[in-house]
């Protein structure tokens, strides 16, 4: 389809562009911005005035329930929701059930999602056959089927000779790594920041440094391996720190935090509210302002939503029974727009860190709108309040402690490979 | 926007346990509870106190009302204790030990709760492992049911610790004066989490908790109460000492080496006990290990009130049960009166509240 996109404020960071600009589209890529080419004759003009036109957002780590228990959430819903959030592209997480550990398995994804033609998804791997952490996958035939990264989630992986061979196969490919950094022993049974508050709530602590133990063993195996690797999800001061000093250091590692830990902080569990059950734990307030500086500096040049959907029943439950996780698709913008807001970053660099960072960490081919690229655009109004209800979300997830509440900023249009894969009605 | 936003399955404990002014009508947890309500507590305690000693034990106050003991792990003392409890406040009392039946046949938290409901019970009396369960249930069930707290994982066990403040009052007095220690396994009792809360809001002189850094975080100073490693720092011209269960399990974590090294160090025996004040009290928790944490000799002495702390037992939850229903009961009538909202109601809500009693 030829489509232009006219009247819109365009914010590109990958060529920091920010200002008002069309685009013109044709067979699913970006045909020219500003002047259309001569006789170029679009078969649907948007009129963007009031919104703002960005590369389609980019998520690492989302998980998309399928294959798994859909009544948690499906392909169909949650590539729809992730449309509706902003994003066009989803690198899902390989802790479904069964797991990524198998090319049948992401062929089995990549045919729904080309059925569905919603949000494109480009799945993580399993690093070890099962998570089990003891025996590689075939990293080589998940990369050869569409993998874009290799991931152990939070499963443990115990042998650090196992855990140095998985780095040193991944790297034979060239095969970038993600870790969710934590000494799985250190965890034990927690749920909470260990810390004054959980020790009065009576909740199993997890101490900060079980995330700079873990990070720390692996980063002295990305040293002597050389493998590419991004963490994801970080929660401490700590970690921030540690992963600063590698950078400098010239190691090739990049990271993210997801949006729930630059929002809340632990106090949100004192009540045992348990939508604010996540992994890992929300953390004090010192952490939560050391990972919005790394977000400020770039040194986390990622946000990540790290949607987990669940039923209502999921979350009914006393807090440490409760089954952790937030939906976060459709609010994950809003809540960019509140570090907006509060003079954290400029509407640009939220862009960035939802575009660009997660393209370049990941090494993906969208994520900008260069002439050429594949045309994967979002559609906002950073302005509009709504209401996060059941029926305004379209995830399958109904643990967003969001819920009834008032945000403001909502995706308008969706465009994927040229067409409008999403129009807010 | 979204930083001080709680919206969810919970709302804040320690608002959830009282009505609009300030009444109990759950019992949930010490936090949050004024000197006002705690001795009211220990005021009403005292006027049941020497029931056992009567010949006929009982008092109206819960006729007609049905009584749920919902256990989800195994008790004697405490479940027996509030079963003498209900039975002589004249309710109807129905014992449930649920770690048996239904949650082993995949039956939810929920689906069990809904279940009860509908027989119409009147007040839940809950134990249950995981901390913060009683806090879930309260915001789920039926306004008018009442929730006691009989010990939620390692958060809280208020009528313990109501019962164990009821007994520092009683034989030692004013609270203002005395240094109290609690020893042992800190880092698991939810017993010793109460205590220094209810401690602190009487007003005790000094809290402190004795025992090794395994069992002793750091992080527990926020209660309000100083750390000792060494009994005989921490015993040092104490007042009262109060005895922690040591669950044989702690072992197993790499908690601790041996049974013997534990009552090496932290084990109260005659002689660690002369570090604290001639006159000190001893108390305990129960059900105590002979050897373990404490010595035969001191168990069954003469500064030890170990069965005192089982009959005062019985009167601290007759107290919180009858204030919790007639904290429910004035909020029903309130409730009533608003939605009323005539004059004369006023007058009604009190005779509501005086048939009730």
């Amino acid at each position: 389809m030829k489509l232009t996109i006219c009247g819109g404020r365009l914010i590109d960071p990958a060529q920091q562009i920010d200002e008002q600009i069309d685009i013109h589209i044709a067979d699913g890529r970006v045909l020219a911005l500003g002047q259309a080419p001569a006789g170029f004759n679009p078969e649907r003009t948007i009129h963007a005035e009031g919104l703002v036109v960005t590369p389609g957002f980019i998520d690492i780590g989302a998980h998309l329930r399928e294959p798994g228990p859909s009544y948690k959430g499906n392909l169909r819903s949650e590539t729809k929701a992730a449309l509706a959030g902003g994003y066009t592209t989803i690198c899902c997480r390989p802790d479904t059930s069964p797991c990524i550990d198998s090319s049948a398995v992401v062929q089995q994804i990549q045919d729904k999602v080309e059925l569905l033609s919603q949000a494109k998804v480009m799945p993580i791997g399993a690093l070890t056959q099962g998570l089990k952490g003891t025996h590689l996958s075939n990293m080589a035939g998940l990369q050869h089927t569409g993998c874009v990264a290799v991931s152990n989630m939070r499963q443990p992986i115990e042998s650090s000779l196992v855990l140095r061979r998985c780095l040193e196969y991944a790297s034979t490919f060239d095969l970038q790594v993600v870790f969710y950094p934590e000494d799985h022993w250190l965890k034990a049974d927690g749920c909470a920041n260990e810390g004054a508050l959980a020790s009065r709530l009576g909740l199993g602590g997890i101490p900060a440094s079980a995330e700079a133990i873990g990070l720390s063993r692996v980063l002295h195996l990305i040293e002597t391996t050389g493998v590419k690797a991004h963490f994801g999800m970080l929660s401490t001061a700590r970690a921030v720190e540690m992963v600063s000093n590698a950078q400098k250091r010239g190691l090739p590692v990049t990271a993210d935090v997801d949006i729930a830990h630059l929002i809340y902080t632990e106090a949100e569990i004192d009540g045992y509210n348990s939508q604010f059950y996540v992994e890992p734990p929300l953390r004090s307030a010192t952490d939560r302002d050391a990972l919005r500086q790394g977000v400020k500096d770039g040194v986390l040049s990622v946000i990540s939503s790290a949607h987990l959907p669940h039923e209502e029943a999921a979350k009914m439950a006393p807090f440490a029974a409760a089954e952790p996780g937030m939906a976060t698709l459709e609010t994950t913008l809003s809540q960019g727009l509140v570090l907006v807001e509060e003079g954290l970053l400029t509407l640009p660099q939220l862009i960035e860190r939802l575009t660009d960072g997660p393209a370049k960490a990941l090494g993906l081919s969208v994520g900008g709108l260069s002439v050429g690229q594949p045309a994967d655009l979002c559609l906002f109004d950073a302005g509009i309040e709504w209401q996060v209800t059941h029926d305004s979300l379209f995830t399958a997830g109904e643990n967003t402690p969001l819920m009834g509440q008032s945000v403001k900023g909502q995706v308008q249009f969706a465009i994927v490979d040229g067409e409008v894969a999403f129009e807010r009605a | 926007m979204t930083s001080t936003t709680n919206t969810g399955p919970v709302s804040d404990p320690r608002h959830v346990q009282l009505t609009e002014d300030g009444k109990l009508r759950h019992f949930l947890t010490i936090g949050g509870l004024t000197k006002e309500v705690l001795e009211e507590i220990l005021d009403t305690a005292d006027s049941f106190v020497n029931m056992g000693e009567q010949s006929v034990k009982k008092v109206p106050l819960l006729r007609g009302k049905t009584v749920v003991n919902l256990f989800f792990e195994n008790s004697t003392r405490t479940r027996s204790t509030f079963e003498l409890a209900a039975q002589r406040l004249s309710a109807d009392v129905l014992n449930l030990d649920i770690s048996k039946s239904a949650t082993a046949k995949g039956e939810t938290l929920m689906d069990t709760l809904q279940n009860l409901e509908a027989m119409g019970s009147d007040m839940f009396v809950i134990r249950h492992a995981d901390s913060g369960a009683q806090h879930f249930i309260a915001s789920q069930v039926a306004p008018n049911v009442a929730i006691i707290n009989a010990g939620d994982g390692r958060h809280a066990h208020p009528t313990q610790a109501m019962l164990d403040m009821y007994t520092i009052r009683k034989h030692k007095g004013d609270f203002s004066k005395l240094k109290v220690a609690i020893v042992g396994d800190i880092l698991h009792s939810r017993v010793a989490r109460s205590q220094v809360q209810a401690l602190n809001i009487l007003g005790a002189e000094e809290v402190r908790l004795i025992g090794p850094k395994t069992l002793l975080p750091e992080t527990l100073k926020g209660l309000g109460a100083k750390l000792y490693t060494r009994m005989e720092d921490g015993l040092k011209d104490v007042d009262v000492v109060i005895m922690l269960r040591l669950q044989k399990e702690r072992m197993d974590g790499a908690l601790l080496p041996s049974e013997g090294e534990f009552y090496r160090l932290y084990g109260l025996t005659t002689e660690k006990l002369n570090y604290a004040r001639p006159d000190a009290i001893v108390m305990h928790p129960g059900p105590i290990n002979r050897g373990v944490e404490i010595e035969s000799a001191v168990a069954d002495g003469p500064q030890s009130l170990i069965l005192n702390q089982v009959s005062y037992g019985i009167a601290i939850r007759m107290a919180v049960m009858s204030m919790a229903v007639s904290g429910q009961t004035q909020q029903k009538a309130q409730l009533n009166q608003e939605q009323a909202q005539e004059p004369q109601d006023n007058q009604n809500a009190q005779t509501n509240e005086e048939t009730s009693r």
